[in-house]
């Protein structure tokens, strides 16, 4: 059985009068990769920063590794941050930027020089050393700032959207390494990110946040398979609502229900459900979006509502897309995967 | 060349327009002909016929110039012992004041810049600047009334049993320290406010106590800054010669010798005159080295 890294508890914070943070009660195990996934001002931020301890709490009372720091400074923590922007000392070289944690341990000289290479070699960064920050490109600065908060192998790392600044194909690349670093060093991530699929590929667990609060816990199937609330079907994922009027005839209950795009199949009009555990609507297609891997079919259903449909591009290509717009097809889902979540208050 | 343009709307203004647009010599020569005649006829050509009538010399009876090239006056600069006294002091006094100026201005531009209240900063910021809109003459016989005896100073420091410092050297540093604090504080304000918070957090973050953080972080990113501040304070000091009349007593600086040497011995006053010019382009010299230039 894991020792809990933080445990939080009625954690509010107000600024002014506003409320970022709403009541937050959240338990992270030791060596979790924890991701906190929300839209900008959700409180997540706010949240991580508490646990940082640049800002103090409200109220509500955080404990780390079982002790409680509520009331302590940053550097009382045996916490270390990846900041958003890095946050990189630009009067330093990148080596210096590195061994600042162990300098400040008293650390002996050697020593520290030894251990910041081998950071440096860790992130991929070697002969980097005497580099200034500014000397260097994006993702390098997010890797020397990786380096310098994981030199000291604090317990806990925090990291608040650290792959923001970075473009496509280097976010994706670094979203493999960050997760096989946290593997292999085995230290308790907790990631804040507004970008779904980035929460969703590298997380053990996600919170989702919404106004201040948390909707949903859970591992990342559960959160995209099982939204407990609307909130989380439409931030995570595509948005495929079913309520009112349009819910009953097509579901056959009253309610609210999240359907997720791939789920559902795209059927000749003609064609007849084959299993009683299969629900299908008819409707006309209003809009096809060719996605190259993909193709997107957003459907007026004839019960009322309009659902969106993915489907894997196995065989057809660009020139049949555009030929759907306008037809009558049946839509067609395994009945499981219709989720009820609570209305919308 | 104009061939290729359409007849319609071609006005003089226009023409003239497009004529400077094609022509970038000539839209430069145009903008900047008047300021560097300026710069290259009264100022570098000023500094010029100084340099050249420092060796010249006068006649010691009637004190009429005379053009005959000549090392004398520099020779004597660096050989009579009150002439390198007054060079030295002057030198002293322009460090103490800048001295005095970084150790006053730094607390003030931290509690402008980074622990007042934001909407208090701008308002702080004008209050620094505010003794600059006053006449110097009126700041310096101010300090005159405070120093003189029985004046402000005294009153104030005769309970504790102690006099004000009355007129001579410490209270000519004083009073200089005084006028030029402005041009210390603001860019170091500048600094301190565009130091990002988060490089204060990230310090924090690993394990670095307040005083760490003020020494491993802000103090060598201001830095610059104090060094830009004091090319105006050092230079500013050195070349002052009112302020030390005023309130200096008997206090010689080169200021005074270059005045009192304009009469009799315009070739000596030259040569003095020199000494401040090379002392700045020295001092600023080993400021590039800081990088403080380019946060000016």
């Amino acid at each position: 059985m894991k020792g809990s890294a933080i445990r939080l508890q009625g954690l509010r914070k107000e600024f002014g009068g506003t409320t970022a943070v709403a009541g937050v009660d959240l338990e992270i195990a030791d060596g979790e990769f924890f991701s906190m996934l929300g839209p900008s001002g959700s409180g997540k931020t706010t949240v991580l920063r508490m646990i940082a301890g640049f800002e103090s709490p409200s109220s509500g009372t955080i404990e780390l590794a079982g002790q409680e720091v509520t009331g302590l400074a940053p550097f009382e923590r045996d916490v270390h941050t990846v900041f958003q922007d890095y946050a990189l000392f630009p009067h330093m070289t990148v080596e210096q930027n590195v061994a600042y944690g162990l300098k400040i341990r008293k650390v002996s000289k050697a020593e520290r020089l030894k251990q910041a290479r081998k950071a440096l070699a860790d992130v991929r960064l070697e002969g980097f050393g005497k580099r200034r920050p500014s000397q260097l490109s994006g993702g390098q600065r997010q890797r020397v700032a990786l380096a310098r908060a994981l030199v000291c192998r604090p317990r806990l790392l925090l990291l608040d959207e650290p792959l923001g600044a970075l473009d496509l194909k280097l976010r994706e690349q670094m979203q493999v390494e960050l997760k096989a670093l946290q593997r292999e060093v085995g230290i308790t991530f907790v990631f804040v990110t507004h970008d779904q699929e980035e929460a969703l590929t590298m997380s053990d667990r996600i919170a989702v946040f919404n106004q201040g609060r948390i909707e949903q816990v859970g591992t990342p199937a559960e959160i995209y398979e099982r939204p407990a609330t609307s909130f989380v079907a439409s931030f995570v994922g595509t948005s495929n609502l079913l309520d009112g009027d349009a819910a009953e005839r097509v579901v056959g209950k009253p309610g609210t229900f999240s359907i997720r795009p791939e789920k559902i199949r795209v059927l000749k009009e003609s064609a007849l459900a084959d299993v009683p555990e299969h629900a299908t609507a008819v409707g006309t297609v209003a809009e096809v979006v060719y996605l190259g891997d993909a193709t997107r079919f957003l459907v007026d259903l004839d019960d009322g509502g309009r659902l969106t449909a993915l489907q894997q591009n196995l065989e057809t290509s660009s020139e049949d897309v555009a030929a759907f717009r306008g037809n009558r097809v049946r839509l067609q889902w395994h009945r499981d995967h219709a989720v009820q979540v609570p209305d919308a208050s | 060349m104009t061939a290729t343009q359409p007849a319609a709307g071609r006005t003089p203004v226009r023409r003239l327009a497009g004529l400077l647009h094609r022509h970038r010599r000539l839209r430069l020569s145009l903008l900047l002909t008047a300021p560097l005649l300026w710069l290259a006829v009264l100022y570098l050509g000023s500094l010029a016929v100084l340099f050249v009538s420092a060796f010249w010399t006068t006649n010691s009876f009637t004190s009429e110039v005379v053009r005959v090239w000549s090392t004398d006056n520099f020779h004597a600069l660096l050989t009579t012992p009150v002439f390198r006294q007054v060079i030295l002091r002057s030198i002293g006094v322009a460090l103490a004041v800048t001295v005095l100026c970084a150790l006053i201005a730094f607390p003030l531009a931290f509690f402008t810049a980074r622990v007042a209240r934001p909407r208090w900063r701008p308002l702080l910021v004008v209050a620094i600047l505010t003794p600059l809109w006053a006449s110097y003459l009126v700041k310096v016989y101010a300090w005159r009334l405070i120093l003189s005896q029985d004046g402000l100073a005294d009153w104030m420091l005769k309970p504790f049993g102690l006099g004000g410092p009355g007129f001579g050297l410490p209270a000519t540093i004083m009073t200089l320290t005084y006028l030029w604090l402005p041009y210390m504080i603001l860019p170091i304000h500048t600094a301190l406010e565009q130091l990002p918070a988060n490089l204060l957090d990230a310090s924090a973050d690993l394990g670095a106590k307040p005083g760490r953080t003020f020494r491993a972080v802000v103090l060598p990113m201001v830095l610059p800054a104090v060094a830009a501040g004091s090319v105006f304070t050092f230079s500013l000091s050195l070349g002052d010669y009112i302020t030390v009349q005023i309130v200096g007593g008997k206090t010689q600086l080169i200021g005074n010798l270059v005045y009192s040497n304009i009469e009799l011995n315009l070739p000596m006053a030259a040569a003095l005159g020199t000494v401040p010019v090379v002392v700045i382009v020295l001092y600023l010299l080993a400021m590039r080295r800081t990088g403080a230039l380019s946060s000016l």
